[in-house]
């Protein structure tokens, strides 16, 4: 299944590694929560970028401390109407200020594209043959919002506000 | 009312334009129906018995005459020319083949309206008090923060696959008239010490197959605090709402199963944390923006009491009667509320013709300030009406077959539409709730029996809110049969509680006559000077009323 990454089609270039098994040489690895929290220290004083998997009944707080050591956070959707890693998202980008990427893995669908954006995912495991067109129509079908999220766009209050401050100025 | 601007309309247009886009791939196979479902469900396009039933939002059940016509209109093109109003003040149509609704959305656009999040695991439509705005008792208007929710709550990135439906509800009376402790979210516009209007929050309430009167999770939230607290709510369950069963997968259940203290630390702290950019704050230009919309209609000066009106109601015992059971008191003086009720004696509770439609359009635009209105009663109201205008008011109404008097009375009945639409129904309601009717079919008696809230449901998800009726009546199967089982007790208003369910189910033709017997027992127990039957019930206990419903066995 492609691997979409801002958009486009990207190599998966992370290594799963289970719970007990030895780490690669090198090269960057994604841990369970379990195997990060007794292992933080070394996984990140060692020679590889880190990555770490949420159940999406994991609490981000878990992880807080170490985030900006964390380059990627795969969120898991096990069921398309199960919207926890929405939550998820939100906090890691907005109450913990996490940088790295975010990626949705599970049933992802292309309807649910636009949400996940706006909830701060920047990759996405996809089955969809056409992957990056489909993002293309997804990401794009909505061009206004009410709510401020994860993502930059102006919510409609922010440009119903600015359209009132340009014309007081008038 | 509210009016879109350039952003609301481009999102309701670019959301008809994506529906158009799912139901094509729908259409040409691209797309399974087990996909399709949560996009259709998130659109209020549900797939019934015989057809696809399209739920259309109405915000807090505001209408005018111009979206009141297409609605009408959407009826005689799309549908079989009638259209049912339902108790979350919203319109239903039951016969629109799939390949019509975008159109229909467009037609919808066209007069600023959608269906958006009319079902599916997410924030629903917003309902509220049918008389906000012109009763005597509410602190101020709710509906600019019905509007405001209503704005929040679109396509809400976060909580969209919710554990299950969310249903918030608002008002801002003394008396509820919105049933604010039976909602997931119910917020009742209070003061504080200091004399500040807010919210106080209640949760957790609902009723289906396990009712709740829902418990006061804050006794006041600041109006500036009001989408950060409902965002501080909304994460909570939406990360520890149950999602392993969906009977159990409402905020009720997560309320209950936690504890009231320990919900609301977790809200507390959720609430605590949230970071100055993450508060949902608007600006008080925007706030003043929408309220302005809701500002008082221009009403005349004009004397309380009204020679045109009096004479009316001395003309005929029948007028006199519409007149006692069907206005509403409004706070200008010579202006009344008008309840239309939508039930008459054997029609679907609800139910309206498109021909009923335009003449409600029609009326309310001549009479009424243009301001009409869902009650969750399944009624509609005209919130505005000159006392002197009473008379042609009532005229209009009865050529058009709409001057049912029985607003609030025995036969103005709360029901589903049951095993005659639904594929979840276990039993008829609209057949048990005509029969009911007709024991009410003498004005004098049903006047004599006063306010009686009878509430019928075909299934124990209990959209005829049959917890809340001071009778209410659940439809049940036992081997293919049907049977309903009888409730007393229940009320939706500030002193909400849930019915109790009385024994074991009457059989179809024993319901009437069962309601019969009960009634007459409330007519020799009840005290003079009118007391009403839930007052009556709650004084001496529902043991003799017990007894009168299984006298017959």
């Amino acid at each position: 299944m492609p691997l979409l990454k801002d958009g486009k089609v990207a190599e998966d270039v992370w290594a799963p590694v289970e719970d007990g098994a030895e780490l690669p040489a090198s090269g960057p690895v994604l841990v369970s929560l379990a195997r990060f929290k007794t292992e933080h220290g070394s996984l990140l004083a060692g020679n590889h970028s880190v990555g770490v998997k949420l159940a999406n009944s994991d609490d981000p707080a878990e992880i807080a401390a170490w985030l900006d050591r964390i380059s990627l956070v795969v969120l898991d959707f096990p069921k398309y109407t199960d919207g926890r890693a929405l939550s998820q998202s939100q906090l890691l980008r907005r109450r913990h200020g996490y940088k790295g990427e975010i990626r949705a893995t599970g049933q992802v669908l292309r309807d649910q594209l636009r949400l996940m954006i706006r909830s701060g995912f920047d990759a996405m495991v996809i089955d969809e043959a056409d992957a990056e067109a489909i993002y293309d129509i997804s990401a794009h079908e909505f061009s206004e919002f009410y709510q401020s999220a994860a993502d930059t766009s102006d919510t409609i209050f922010v440009k119903r506000q600015r359209a009132r401050q340009s014309k007081a100025a008038e | 009312m509210y009016r879109y601007d350039e952003f609301d309309e481009t999102l309701v247009r670019e959301r008809a334009k994506q529906f158009r886009g799912q139901v094509e791939r729908r259409l040409k196979g691209e797309l399974k129906e087990e996909h399709f479902k949560p996009l259709r469900l998130q659109n209020g396009v549900y797939l019934q018995l015989h057809a696809y039933m399209l739920r259309v939002a109405i915000p807090y059940g505001q209408l005018n005459a111009k979206k009141m016509r297409q609605l009408a209109m959407i009826a005689d093109v799309y549908d079989k020319g009638y259209a049912h109003f339902t108790t979350r003040q919203n319109v239903q149509y039951n016969w629109i083949k799939l390949a019509d609704m975008p159109d229909v959305l467009d037609v919808l656009a066209d007069v600023e309206m959608h269906a958006i999040q009319t079902s599916g695991n997410c924030i629903r439509n917003v309902t509220s008090d049918h008389l906000a705005g012109a009763n005597l008792d509410e602190i101020e208007d709710p509906r600019p923060w019905c509007e405001i929710i209503r704005q929040w709550s679109t396509f809400h990135p976060e909580f969209s696959s919710l554990p299950r439906k969310f249903k918030i509800a608002v008002t801002a009376g003394e008396t509820d008239r919105a049933a604010v402790r039976v909602h997931d979210i119910g917020l009742h516009m209070k003061k504080n010490a200091d004399g500040k209007v807010g919210f106080e929050f209640i949760v957790g309430g609902g009723l289906g197959r396990t009712p709740f009167v829902g418990p006061t999770v804050r006794e006041w939230v600041a109006k500036e605090d009001l989408l950060s607290y409902l965002e501080a709510n909304m994460r909570v369950y939406n990360r520890h709402g149950r999602r392993d069963n969906k009977y159990k997968a409402r905020i009720k259940i997560l309320v209950s199963e936690l504890g009231l203290e320990e919900y609301k630390r977790q809200v507390e702290e959720e609430f605590a944390a949230q970071n100055t950019w993450e508060k949902v704050v608007l600006p008080q230009e925007e706030i003043d923006r929408i309220t302005a919309y809701f500002a008082p209609p221009k009403f005349e000066t004009l004397p309380a009491v009204s020679a045109a009106f009096e004479a009316f109601k001395s003309a005929s015992r029948e007028q006199a009667r519409w007149a006692k059971n069907n206005l509403r008191p409004h706070r200008t003086p010579g202006y009344t509320s008008v309840h239309i009720a939508l039930k008459q004696q054997g029609e679907a509770p609800g139910d309206a013709t498109s021909d009923q439609m335009r003449a409600m359009a029609d009326i309310g635009e001549r009479y009424g300030l243009d301001d009409i209105r869902v009650a969750h009663e399944q009624d509609v109201v005209l919130a505005h009406v000159r006392l002197d205008d009473v008379p042609a008011v009532y005229a209009a109404l009865k050529a058009a077959g709409l001057h049912a008097s029985n607003a609030g009375l025995g036969s103005d009945i709360i029901a589903c539409p049951g095993l005659d639409y639904c594929n979840l129904s276990n039993a008829r309601s609209i057949s048990v709730a005509n029969e009911i009717q007709a024991v009410f079919a003498d004005p004098e008696f049903e006047d004599d029996v006063g306010t009686l809230h009878v509430n019928v449901s075909g299934c124990i998800n209990a959209c005829g809110h049959h917890h809340v009726g001071h009778i209410g009546i659940l439809g049940v199967d036992k081997k293919g049969e049907e049977f309903y089982q009888v409730l007393f007790g229940g009320r939706a208003d500030e002193k909400a509680t849930i019915a109790a369910i009385q024994g074991p189910g009457l059989k179809h033709e024993e319901v009437a006559p069962a309601i019969r017997r009960v009634i007459d027992t409330y007519l020799s127990l009840r005290r003079d000077g009118g007391e009403k039957f839930i007052d009556t019930m709650s004084r001496v206990g529902q043991a003799p009323f017990k007894e009168a419903l299984y006298a017959a066995a």
